[in-house]
């Protein structure tokens, strides 16, 4: 078995402090996700949206930057993750498939999780 | 009963290019390691470059796969210390018991859909299917796709390391998904075909080599999926296209158009077998995309004479394919057709509805036949516009050359 991290990119302005049927099918789908694949699904959490994000980096001069927003401007924010179990490849993709999204733009990325022996 | 070493090294040079994927897929299974398989594989074709001195196996196939899978065996038993520098693939079916001595189930399919694995770019499928499933060396591979064998070996480690990281199965996938696959294996064979049969960029309009790799895969993907439409409409669209190969090129080695081609001079052999493959891929209903373009090079094939082509036919056929695969080059055919079937002043009306598609911008075809029109009309300051445009355009040498003497021809 394997770990991967499905990272859920969408539009925030589809979910982002609204109430609507998107919102809805969301959390439906969510929820079946989660009766779905039970224990394979390892986390997960929803992110506040992108406007809360603080970035830190080193300044070059021994101390730190803090500036205001996400590390990369993406157009379709990362809005939330899961921590799942997989056998492989395919059964990973299987379940980023069945994970919902709400904009037609958004997607799901799935990146294997380094394992140090 | 011996051979001798001329006969040895064609024997070999055979089995290389047909026993090649079943030799490194039983391999792979055991080694789960494609760099481990492959260095067997190509040690089990080096002894049997003197092994063989002694006699050719009747199985060429049967011998080298026992001879890879020993030495793997060997290499993964002996060398306690063997570390893989990779994760190991992920293979279901796991082997149990003795060894068997020379039957092996056939895993080219295996094979085939992993380096076509839709995680893995189009650039990475291409270039691991010629060197793992055709065997083509690195440098090959680099020299068909013009970038320097630097490049390629970085792109295919990536490949390789990608596969074994995110833990592509070294899998045929389950029958819901192998139709979605396919058509990646196809889009493949039929990328290294379109690469060889015209070459994009270079002195050479063909890349005889590619074209005879995608052949290879055509037939392999054949036998291993004989009841599947759509690999019997790209083999027959192979076959048919690949059948006017030797006249494509004129005595100077200038470029000579299906209208100048020597007909008598086709591959009737090829266009034979690849009519019934046609009439076969046709029967699914629908037909897919590659049975359609087998049909329209099937028409030609029929067509004794450029004159006595069915262009009603082709313009229909080009109808069906633009509206079940929407695509802007197949509208652009399909509008050069239009042009022989209704003349060429209706088919340039319909290269002018494409002229703002943004994905012929860059494409010299679109210019090359509206060039082509222009002249037909006696319009020569268009038509010397168009050539100019088509010559921005186009990167192969033989086809430049054309461009440039028909753009001579107009002075």
């Amino acid at each position: 078995m394997s770990k991967y991290l499905i990272l859920l990119y969408d539009n925030e302005s589809e979910w982002v402090g609204v109430q609507n049927e998107t919102t809805e099918r969301l959390m439906a789908g969510h929820q079946v996700f989660g009766e779905k694949y039970g224990d394979a699904i390892l986390g997960g959490h929803a992110l506040q949206p992108v406007a809360t994000a603080t970035t830190v980096r080193p300044d070059g001069a021994g101390g730190f930057d803090v500036t205001d927003g996400p590390f990369a401007e993406t157009k379709e924010a990362l809005g939330g993750f899961y921590l799942v179990e997989a056998p492989d490849l395919d059964a990973a993709i299987e379940m980023a498939k069945q994970v919902p999204i709400a904009a037609a733009t958004g997607g799901n990325e799935v990146r294997p999780i380094m394992v140090f022996e | 009963m011996t051979a001798d070493a001329a006969a040895v090294s064609a024997a070999v040079a055979e089995a290389h290019r047909r026993e090649w994927a079943f030799t490194l897929a039983a391999t792979v299974r055991l080694t789960r390691d494609l760099d481990l398989a492959e260095e067997c594989v190509q040690d089990a074709y080096a002894r049997a470059l003197t092994s063989w001195l002694d006699g050719i196996p009747d199985r060429p196939g049967a011998w080298l796969t026992t001879t890879a899978r020993r030495r793997a065996l060997d290499v993964m038993r002996r060398d306690v210390l063997f570390r893989r520098a990779m994760p190991e693939l992920v293979v279901d079916d796991v082997e149990t018991g003795p060894d068997p001595v020379d039957r092996f189930p056939d895993d080219r399919l295996r094979l085939i859909c992993t380096c076509c694995h839709p995680a893995l770019s189009r650039d990475a499928q291409v270039a691991l299917t010629l060197r793992l499933v055709c065997g083509l060396t690195t440098a090959d591979v680099a020299r068909a796709f013009l970038v320097s064998e630097a490049t390629m070996a970085a792109r295919i480690t990536r490949a390789k390391k990608k596969i074994a990281t995110a833990r592509i199965p070294y899998r045929v996938p389950s029958a819901d998904d192998l139709a979605v696959r396919v058509e990646s294996v196809l889009a493949v064979v039929y990328l290294i075909f379109s690469t060889g049969h015209t070459a994009p960029r270079g002195p050479d309009l063909v890349r005889a080599e590619l074209i005879e790799r995608a052949l290879d895969l055509g037939r392999m993907l054949r036998a291993l999926l004989p009841a599947n439409a759509d690999v019997a409409g790209l083999l027959a669209l192979l076959l048919l296209t690949d059948a006017r190969r030797e006249t494509r090129l004129g005595a100077e080695g200038g470029l000579c158009l299906l209208r100048d081609q020597d007909r008598a001079a086709w591959d009737r052999v090829a266009i034979d077998e690849g009519i019934a493959l046609v009439r076969e891929a046709l029967r699914a209903r629908p037909p897919s995309r590659y049975a359609l373009q087998a049909a329209i090079a099937a028409v030609h094939a029929a067509a004794p004479s450029w004159e006595e082509t069915d262009w009603r036919e082709i313009v229909g056929l080009y109808d069906v394919l633009v509206q079940r695969w929407p695509s802007p080059v197949v509208a652009l055919n399909r509008a050069v057709a239009v042009g022989f079937a209704d003349g060429p002043e209706q088919g340039l009306a319909a290269l002018d509805a494409l002229a703002a598609e943004p994905h012929l911008a860059g494409y010299g075809y679109l210019a090359a036949a509206r060039a082509d029109f222009l002249r037909r009309l006696d319009r020569a300051a268009d038509a010397r516009l168009a050539y100019q445009e088509a010559l921005l355009l186009t990167e192969n040498e033989v086809e430049r050359r054309f461009l440039q003497q028909r753009l001579d021809e107009l002075d």
